[in-house]
């Protein structure tokens, strides 16, 4: 990667901290009086039910969305994100669930954009052995990377999205729903990608559906409901009670639809 | 002309031709097989804008054989110029995804502007100029500051500017309408007179060719040292040779008559500077970038209002450089100018030279392809004595033929997932 400005950090050091972040917008209060912390070499999953303001905390975490009320403290400075440019300087990279890629342009160029080498005369060259070499990292099947981005599939996409994120050697990644379209392999490769950043000192926040990638390598799981702060558990919690804390109740559909096939397979055994 | 590339053992793939999947078009006939493969899913680039050149040639040289002529060319090339430059700012505002409707009224207010400081206020040329190229600026950045920090549609402002900077050309003309340039005059002769000598126009041609082969071998020699695959030999020097061929053809052309107006060149400098600008650029990169996807440039960390801001300072400058070689070309600064069809005709050549209406496509040369339409079929009609109410009528015509190539090619990009 390139220039790690300040090394590594230092393991166990939180790389950033919020207190009592809340967002609103109109009418709907997407998020209130949210608590988060990350620590240098540590994966944070941050689960929740469809509109439990998971990718608006992410977005605030980007300086996409600026938060309503709540303070931001990164590597023990108190932060204000103006913009996405200011979350990107400190270090903050995004792969956002809405991908945010420019289809006109190819993948180099998506790759690099906004960090484009040379800027008065672009070193393609060197920008193509570097998305090349990021690519193969991530064990990408990209068939050209000289190819407008809307000639990929989604899973493809969701790959240069990732690619991109991991160019400017953040000391924090933010992936909200990063293997969504990812087919089987390509997702073990993501999952090995944040264990790989996580061992070299990075903090890793991952927003995902899929509970078995979720146990496979968070360190910590914290779950949001309804804008709001529901537990924080760890990988050895049990299924039951993440989906109740998820859910908000013992008794959910979920819980009732395994109870039912309990119940199903104790019948074909009597 | 064989799909193994040079110089790499066969058993290592290059690092950009790992793929199996993908056909590696190579060599001439490569180059075509790609070009017809770009053109089906509709990626045209040039390709209408050079068929109806094509056409629209074949029919006026078919009604008046003087249409061709070494010396009719020679005076399409001055009038393309002028408008020329003004269409090549509508490139770089469309580029963004925004327009600007006021460059016709910018251009004539720089030429009054012009004439004013110069011939009634005596200031020297060279100032007089520049103060007509800061106050275009300043419009253009007026429009960006509506548009920046009021949200207002530049569709809306500008077409509000049309009329404020139009007033304002009548203004400073004050009741007597009209300035005369003086004849002889430096700006004037640029605008008239002044050609290459026919060495000049030789040399610049076979210039261009020497650069296209020299830049291609080194970005090919620098690819393959890094293990990507290069481009073909042979269709680098294909293309250089026939540049170099046609260039040095037009010239000599050309040189049967005067020869080829300074001004034209300079045009087409601007038009090679642009290109650069769009292509090889940062500031480039991050034009295309917003007009492609505005949300995701600003995510990349693009100051995207400082770009926007750029694009409509540049148009409007070039509006107003259009305006004063326009004043030259007339020899005179008067209520007329940057009225009529001179908007339209900026606009139209860069549509219908393949930059997009709809943002983030687009070339400095459709101002320089698109122009030399436009001024065709001008020079075609008045050829053929026909009222300026056909001229209209045909040049409406071929914008909205532009317009709907423009539409459906985006239709069939999209179903072929090309942006
Ligand atoms: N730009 C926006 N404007 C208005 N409401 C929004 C916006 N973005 C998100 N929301 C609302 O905030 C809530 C949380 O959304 P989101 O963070 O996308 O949920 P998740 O990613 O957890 O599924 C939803 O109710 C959504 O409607
Ligand atoms: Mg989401």
């Amino acid at each position: 990667m390139t220039g790690m400005s300040q090394g590594p950090v230092a393991a166990g050091e939180t790389v950033i901290s919020l207190r009592g972040v809340s967002k609103v917008f109109g009418a709907v209060s997407a998020l209130a009086d949210i608590d988060l912390d990350v620590k240098a070499g540590e994966v944070v999953a941050l689960v929740g039910d469809n509109g439990a303001g998971k990718s608006t905390l992410v977005k605030i975490l980007a300086g996409v969305f600026q938060p309503t009320t709540g303070t931001m403290t990164f590597q023990g400075k108190a932060v204000t994100l103006a913009g996405p440019s200011d979350a990107l300087a400190l270090g903050i990279a995004t792969v956002f669930q809405d991908l945010a890629l420019c289809e006109n342009l190819d993948v180099v160029a998506n790759i690099f954009l906004g960090n484009e080498l040379n800027s008065l005369q672009l070193d393609e060259v060197s920008m193509e052995i570097r998305a090349w070499t990021l690519l193969k990292e991530l064990s990408a099947r990209i068939p050209s990377v000289r190819e407008a981005v809307a000639s990929l599939s989604g899973g493809q996409r969701q790959t240069v999205a990732i690619a991109r994120s991991l160019l400017l050697d953040p000391k924090l990644i933010l992936l909200d729903e990063p293997t969504a379209a990812l087919g089987v392999a390509q997702t073990a490769e993501v999952l090995n990608l944040i264990e790989r950043v996580r061992d070299r000192g990075l903090g890793v926040i991952m927003i995902s559906h899929n509970m078995e990638d979720v146990r496979a390598v968070a360190d910590r799981i914290v779950v949001l409901r309804l804008g709001r702060n529901n537990g924080i558990f760890y990988p050895d919690t049990s299924n039951q009670e993440l989906i109740s804390a998820i859910t908000g109740a013992a008794d959910n559909s979920v819980s009732r639809r395994s109870g039912r096939r309990i119940a199903v397979q104790n019948e074909g055994r009597a | 002309m064989s799909s193994n590339v040079e110089g790499t053992p066969p058993s290592e793939p290059l690092l950009d031709r790992s793929d199996v999947r993908v056909r590696h078009d190579t060599g001439i006939g490569g180059a075509i097989r790609s070009l017809a493969d770009r053109v089906r899913s509709g990626d045209l680039g040039s390709l209408p804008v050079v068929v109806g050149l094509a056409i629209i040639w074949t029919v006026f040289q078919s009604l008046n054989p003087i249409f061709l002529s070494s010396n009719n060319l020679v005076n399409l090339l001055f009038d393309c110029s002028t408008v020329g430059v003004i269409s090549l700012g509508i490139v770089c505002i469309l580029m963004v995804g925004e327009i600007d409707l006021s460059v016709g009224s910018i251009s004539g207010f720089a030429s009054a502007l012009v004439g004013v400081l110069w011939v009634n206020s005596g200031w020297p040329v060279i100032p007089a100029i520049l103060a007509a190229l800061i106050a275009g600026g300043v419009i253009g950045f007026f429009y960006s500051v509506l548009f920046n920090r009021l949200g207002m549609p530049s569709f809306v402002s500008t077409l509000a500017g049309l009329l404020a900077v139009l007033g304002l050309q009548l203004y400073i003309l004050g009741s007597s309408g009209s300035i005369n340039l003086p004849y002889g005059s430096p700006l004037v002769s640029l605008g008239q007179t002044l050609v290459m000598p026919p060495v000049v126009a030789y040399a610049l041609a076979a210039l261009a060719g020497i650069v296209t082969l020299v830049t291609g071998l080194r970005t090919a020699a620098r690819r393959r040292e890094a293990g990507l695959s290069p481009q073909s030999i042979t269709g680098l020097v294909f293309r250089a040779v026939v540049l170099l061929v046609a260039l040095e053809l037009i010239a000599f052309y050309l040189n049967q008559d005067r020869g080829v107006p300074w001004m034209f060149g300079l045009f087409v400098a601007l038009v090679v500077v642009m290109n650069y600008a769009f292509k090889r650029t940062k500031w480039g990169r991050s034009m295309t970038a917003i007009g492609g996807n505005r949300e995701a440039a600003r995510r990349a960390g693009i100051n995207v209002p400082l770009i926007y801001t750029s694009a409509f300072m540049l148009c409007s400058t070039l509006a107003a450089f259009g305006g004063v070689l326009s004043a030259a070309r007339l020899a005179s600064a008067s209520q007329q100018a940057g009225t009529g069809d001179v908007n339209l005709d900026a606009i139209a050549a860069a549509v219908i030279g393949g930059t997009s209406l709809f943002g983030g496509r687009g070339s400095a040369y459709s101002a320089l392809l698109g122009i030399i339409v436009i001024q065709s079929i001008a020079s075609g009609l008045t050829l053929l004595d026909l009222s300026s109410s056909l001229r209209y009528m045909i040049t409406g015509g071929v914008l909205a033929t532009a317009v709907i190539v423009d539409s459906l090619a985006r239709r069939s990009r999209a179903s072929h997932g090309r942006a």
